[in-house]
């Protein structure tokens, strides 16, 4: 009898399940197939492909010097957005978490940090030029206050402003994963750990991190996934100064370059994977998420 | 274990006192980060939102030139702005049919999620791959395959699978947070008490996680509204706002981009307004009681 109840669960389950299945298969499984298969064809030339097996698209991207400067100048904006969110997703969740003593303020105060995010990401990156620009806020500032005598030209259209914005949109991903698994911390065994001496400095980095690991490896997935996805941030806020592994891509697309722009794609897909899996391996996420 | 036990009596001196319900310092200083982080935020924000009202001399910096609804008026008139009406009213359409979607499908998983069953860790990493999958990716394969089904791309088929491949994953995972506040109880005592499975579902399992779904309503709306990268080469031939929006930083120098950045994000306030509003005004009723009824 039990059996056949566990079966009937299953069946159950399944049923509920089945709709997202049926929408994750064809718009992601199918895409991210129809992606490698495509990095194996020849192209005509003229945006059609032609249906013969052929390496030379990996060829083509792995021998290119390119492809790795790419690469390290994408990996080097995923470093410096990964570590300045998180440097400041982690004090501001802890602030809300352990510092707010009213739950209300501490809430008001998470929605305040949240709300940004539903809004357009695109609008709150170009809402950086009227403040960066030559003749922006901060310009006019360092130049009144005779600190610079001529407007700073690394503000915008430059690698600073790509991280700028990278932490502007990104840092709510850090807050949110973090605090879910600050808050769910006893405060007891903050007292605990008090009581037995340790200091403000060993609280948090004994008892704390290793309590809100999941949190942080939630977060990196974020950011890690998004900056190494992203060609837009660096397109506009670069200025046209620095290029990533997508943006080149997406040029691939705009001159019909599909299978190149495919086997780009799925180096890209499998670097992104092995960041992911290795983040994973630190932590088992589905049970604190679902436990 | 043992060398913590040793390392203690040496710190003991830095040891914290109890607490007398004065503020450390380190409340101050993480106070100061927090203030300046959300200045940070709606600061830039509020600037182009103060310079979207400038007249017609108005440029992308400060200082202000004026104060007229010029260039919202050119937003919406200009034909070299692109088709803006068009873009608003196609990202509406899409992101009330995504939320609908969102919500339904998030609230099976998230029942379903509850329990373990066979295959669920591969629906799960399923979900989280799409998550994290790059978007462009994505929508080169969406691209390629339609191409050899001889599908033509819109932003009503292909668009809005694209953008669900997204907004699900998020969707699953506020049900996640959502669920673990529900007490399986609940639903055992309405079953003992005679209600059907659809019973349970309507009149417990709903009215308990109502605020929990209009959280994930807000994420279905927002995110499909906002979404760029999976839209870019899945929505065929118009464009969806936030297309709209690229193409315009791309070839518009005038602050029309900021009276179209300052629409699209009253939007979205109103939408989170209503949201987070009828979330408090649940919790505020259930806060009341029984003796409310």
């Amino acid at each position: 009898m039990d059996s056949k109840a566990t079966a009937g669960r299953g069946r159950e389950s399944w049923l509920l399940i089945l709709p997202l299945v049926l929408i994750l298969v064809p718009f992601f499984i199918v895409p991210i197939i129809g992606v490698i298969a495509a990095s194996f064809v020849q192209s005509d030339g003229f945006g059609g492909i032609i249906p013969s097996f052929t390496l030379d698209n990996y060829r083509s991207v792995l021998t290119s010097a390119l492809t790795y400067q790419l690469y390290w100048a994408t990996f080097k904006f995923t470093v410096f957005a990964w570590f300045f969110s998180l440097m400041i997703g982690f004090w501001i969740a802890y602030f809300l978490v352990f510092h707010v003593r009213s739950p209300l303020l501490a809430l008001g105060l998470f929605l305040l940090c949240t709300v940004p995010f539903w809004t357009s990401n695109i609008i709150r990156m170009i809402s950086w030029i009227p403040l960066l620009g030559k003749e922006g806020l901060i310009n006019s500032a360092l130049v009144g206050t005779h600190i610079v005598d001529q407007p700073l030209d690394v503000l915008l259209f430059s690698s600073l402003a790509v991280v700028i914005a990278y932490v502007h949109q990104l840092t709510i991903f850090m807050i949110v994963p973090i605090f879910n698994s600050m808050a769910r911390i006893d405060k007891r065994t903050i007292e605990a750990a008090r009581d037995a001496g340790a200091s403000r400095f060993d609280i948090v980095r004994l008892v704390v991190l290793p309590l809100c690991k999941t949190g942080i490896a939630l977060g990196s997935i974020f950011v890690v996934s998004i900056v190494m996805g992203d060609f837009f941030v660096v397109k506009v806020m670069s200025g046209g100064g620095s290029a990533s592994v997508v943006g080149a891509f997406y040029e691939d697309i705009g001159v019909l370059q599909y299978p190149t722009a495919a086997a780009s794609a799925t180096i890209l897909t499998v670097v992104v994977s092995m960041l992911v899996v290795a983040i994973l391996r630190t932590v088992d996420i589905r049970k604190e998420l679902t436990r | 274990m043992t060398d913590r036990a040793q390392t203690t009596p040496a710190r003991r001196k830095r040891a914290l006192a109890p607490s007398t319900g004065r503020r450390p310092w380190t409340f101050y200083l993480l106070a100061t980060l927090f203030t300046l982080y959300v200045i940070g935020l709606y600061g830039p924000m509020v600037c182009i939102y103060i310079l979207s009202f400038q007249d017609v001399r108005g440029g992308l910096v400060f200082p202000m030139r004026g104060t007229s609804l010029h260039w919202f008026i050119d937003l919406f008139t200009q034909v070299r702005t692109g088709d803006v009406k068009g873009a608003f009213s196609r990202s509406i359409r899409l992101a009330v049919v995504v939320t609908v979607v969102t919500v339904v499908i998030s609230f099976m998983a998230g029942l379903a999620f509850r329990r373990r069953f066979a295959g669920d860790s591969v629906v799960f990493y399923l979900m989280i791959g799409s998550l994290v999958a790059p978007g462009l990716v994505l929508g080169i394969g969406v691209g390629l395959i339609c191409n050899l089904l001889g599908v033509e791309t819109s932003w009503y088929t292909t668009a809005l699978g694209a953008q669900l491949s997204w907004t699900l994953p998020f969707g699953v995972l506020v049900m996640f947070a959502v669920m673990s506040r529900f007490n399986n109880a609940w639903e055992e005592a309405a079953r003992d008490l005679g209600a059907s499975a659809w019973q349970t579902i309507r009149l417990v399992i709903i009215p308990v996680l109502a605020p929990g779904l209009v959280a994930v309503a807000l994420f279905g709306f927002t995110l499909s509204y906002d979404e760029f990268t999976r839209t870019l080469l899945t929505a065929g031939s118009l464009n969806t706002l936030p297309l709209e929006i690229w193409s315009m930083t791309l070839n518009v120098t005038s602050p029309s981009l900021y009276a179209l950045g300052t629409v699209t994000t009253l939007i979205s306030f109103l939408i989170i307004g209503v949201c987070l509003g009828t979330i408090a005004r649940i919790q505020k009723r259930r806060a009341a009681g029984p003796a409310a009824h």
